[in-house]
């Protein structure tokens, strides 16, 4: 086990920068979730993580040493593919045993480890079994298997939940939760799934265009995001940005969305946002569940007004609303309990403690 | 039950045709089968047919697809003569040295021009196969002129020995198998060596244990064609072999039993489907092997 730490690393692809000088700490034990869209560097970072790219420039080094120019053999590292990758003439045993029968592991050993690993990850039953007799799930499985048993200083896993289906991703999710929690190995993990993010992590690093956004345990990039980027990428539903603009009436500081609606900045804010110039493109970002029905909602936290929804989506335990305000397309999470229809009017109600301000130009929330 | 249902309702006709055009498409493939099959059956009946004649019986005027005196002669005659054996075995060995060397050659080379980006691989990798476009008419008139040269530099004489065959016709199968082979590790999930890669196998590891096993239907196929190659050549061994002791099976067959303008059709014939067997046994036998996906399960499925 190691830590890893990366130093304005970069990756280029003849002119092309895929990954933009990218500093990261990773201590001894952490889990930690490179996450963003497709085409920003995460699986590029991992891969040089892993020595399977060379590095253009910057130092990676895993355990205090500098790895940038050691084999990916001699890394010790493991990696769980997408694909899974597992080796198609050999059972579930020798897959596993592969990495250590190359360094000639005792017998006994070898022997020791797999049985452990199997038992840790249930495929006990499967151990003879070719990779073709195996279901997705249990291929996965071994694959993680396979990265176990070398018991390696890092574990890397590049989307491997994303050939599973839902309900299967669900469950192997909390079983690689569960397998980090026993074996504490450093591990790096990249999906582009923001949930799996938000709920595997110790730290999630978000990346966009080849750069990273923002690093920080889940729920701080969930309640406080530093750009518009993690602002709409974390979260689902994802929040809502209504244009807006600061003004000043009667010594009350207001944010107006329309001609018809404004709403008053909390007392706790107004410092904040007061030295903001009048003239900068705002944007009002809002999750939906700070947008909620008037009805259930009336301490004076809320501030109610009226709006007609063209969607509703009821979900069970909540639903959400779609509506339209000030020429945006809003989402709101209202009390399933209250009878909402499509094209009737509803009145709603916005928490604005929960707000956000972002400049539009830059999108750095203010 | 509903189908039946559906089936006697009007508009659910389209599922009736579709398994009548199933039918047809089946029966024209028959059709069209069978006479692919008699099209290539009838040169080997006709050999087989005459290579149980006697040479008078060949000569005469009878119907040419029916044997009247059926007779093993040809057959006995040939499988104890010391030349048709002599030739047996030359094309054997030629062929079975000429298939491990072209392995050894292309499967390496192919795992690098595939898997290992190079300067200038995929111009290499497009290099190897134009070699194999030129045709060897136009190479064994140079390669006849280096054996020469060589003779004279170093006193070993190349010419007309069998054994000069197994330097030769690599010249024919390695770029060809080599070409083959880029395809089919091509089509092997990069993920799979990477993989084997970071549990710490080394290049020639991965090619070994995880790429060899892996395309080993890609791997007959080639085998089958070098294979195929080095048994049947026949202008080389023409060119570069004129003793009969050192001929092999294709050039021995036409200069031993051909004397002049005699031909001697019943053991030219048997000694064709001779012959032939070799390649049609290994082909029955490795066919199993060719067809069989390995990589099912490999990754996602």
């Amino acid at each position: 086990m190691a830590e890893v730490t990366l130093r304005k690393v970069v990756k280029r692809y003849d002119d092309v920068e895929a990954v933009r000088g990218i500093d990261l700490d990773i201590p001894d034990h952490e889990f930690v979730v490179l996450v963003g869209p497709s085409g920003c560097g995460k699986s590029t970072t991992l891969r040089m993580i892993a020595g399977l790219e060379d590095i253009s420039d910057g130092e990676i080094m895993i355990g205090g040493d500098v790895v940038n120019d050691v084999p990916p053999k001699d890394r010790d590292i493991a990696m769980v593919f997408q694909n899974y990758a597992l080796y198609p003439h050999m059972t579930v045993a020798e897959n596993m045993s592969f990495g250590l029968r190359l360094k000639h592991y005792p017998k006994a050993e070898i022997k020791q480890r797999i049985t452990e690993a199997a038992r840790m990850l249930d495929i006990t039953d499967l151990i003879d079994r070719k990779p073709k007799q195996l279901s997705g799930g249990q291929r996965q499985r071994v694959a993680m298997g396979r990265a176990i048993v070398r018991n390696p200083k890092v574990f890397l896993f590049d989307e491997p939940l994303s050939n599973l289906d839902a309900k299967l991703r669900v469950q192997m999710r909390i079983e690689i939760k569960k397998v980090h929690q026993k074996v504490r190995t450093t591990t790096v993990y990249v999906t582009h799934d923001q949930v799996e993010a938000m709920t595997l992590a110790d730290r999630v690093v978000v990346m966009n265009h080849g750069r990273i956004e923002q690093i920080g345990p889940p729920n701080e990039l969930y309640h406080r995001p530093a750009t518009k980027f993690v602002a709409g990428f974390i979260g689902s539903p994802a929040m809502n940005f209504i244009p807006c603009q600061l003004e000043e009436s009667g010594g009350l500081l207001q944010v107006r969305v329309s001609d018809a609606a404004a709403f008053p900045v909390p007392a706790e804010r107004v410092a904040r946002y007061r030295a903001i110039p009048r003239d900068t493109k705002l944007l009002l970002g809002l999750r939906p569940e700070h947008l909620v029905d008037a009805q259930s909602n009336q301490s004076a936290a809320f501030q109610p007004f009226d709006a007609t929804p063209d969607v509703i989506e009821p979900m069970g335990m909540e639903t959400f609303v779609y509506f339209p305000l000030a020429g945006a397309q809003l989402c709101g999470r209202i009390n399933p309990g209250i009878d909402a229809q499509a094209g009737a009017p509803l009145r709603l109600a916005v928490d604005l403690n929960h707000m956000h301000l972002l400049n539009e130009a830059t999108g750095a929330v203010l | 039950m509903t189908t039946v249902t559906l089936d006697k309702a009007g508009p659910s006709r389209k599922i009736g045709s579709m398994s009548r055009d199933r039918k047809w498409a089946m029966r024209w493939s028959y059709v069209f089968l069978t006479l692919f099959a008699v099209f290539f059956l009838f040169p080997p009946i006709y050999m087989f047919i005459t290579s149980l004649k006697t040479s008078a019986e060949i000569s005469a005027a009878t119907n040419p697809w029916w044997v009247y005196n059926p007779t093993l002669s040809n057959y006995i005659e040939l499988l104890t003569s010391n030349q048709f054996l002599t030739f047996f075995k030359n094309s054997a060995l030629v062929s079975i040295f000429v298939v491990t060397l072209t392995m050894l050659i292309s499967i390496p080379a192919a795992f690098a021009l595939a898997r290992m980006r190079f300067w200038g691989s995929t111009t290499l990798a497009t290099g190897v196969f134009l070699t194999y476009l030129i045709p060897d008419t136009l190479l064994f008139i140079p390669l006849f002129k280096m054996f020469a040269t060589f003779a004279q530099w170093t006193g070993i004489e190349l010419i007309n020995h069998w054994w000069v065959l197994i330097f030769v016709y690599p010249t024919l199968t390695v770029p060809f198998c080599t070409w083959i082979m880029i395809g089919y590790f091509a089509s092997i999930p990069k993920e799979l060596d990477e993989a084997a890669i970071v549990d710490g196998a080394s290049w020639l590891q991965t090619l070994l244990r995880i790429f060899v096993p892996v395309a080993l239907p890609g791997i007959i196929a080639a085998t089958i064609f070098a294979f195929t190659v080095s048994w049947a050549q026949f202008l080389y061994p023409l060119a570069f072999t004129s003793s009969v002791d050192q001929q092999v099976l294709p050039t021995g067959i036409i200069t031993t039993l051909i004397k002049g303008d005699v031909f001697n059709w019943g053991q030219i014939m048997t000694g064709a489907l001779l012959g032939a067997a070799p390649p049609l046994i290994i082909y029955a036998f490795l066919m199993d092997y060719y067809i069989s996906g390995l990589t099912a399960g490999a990754t996602k499925g």
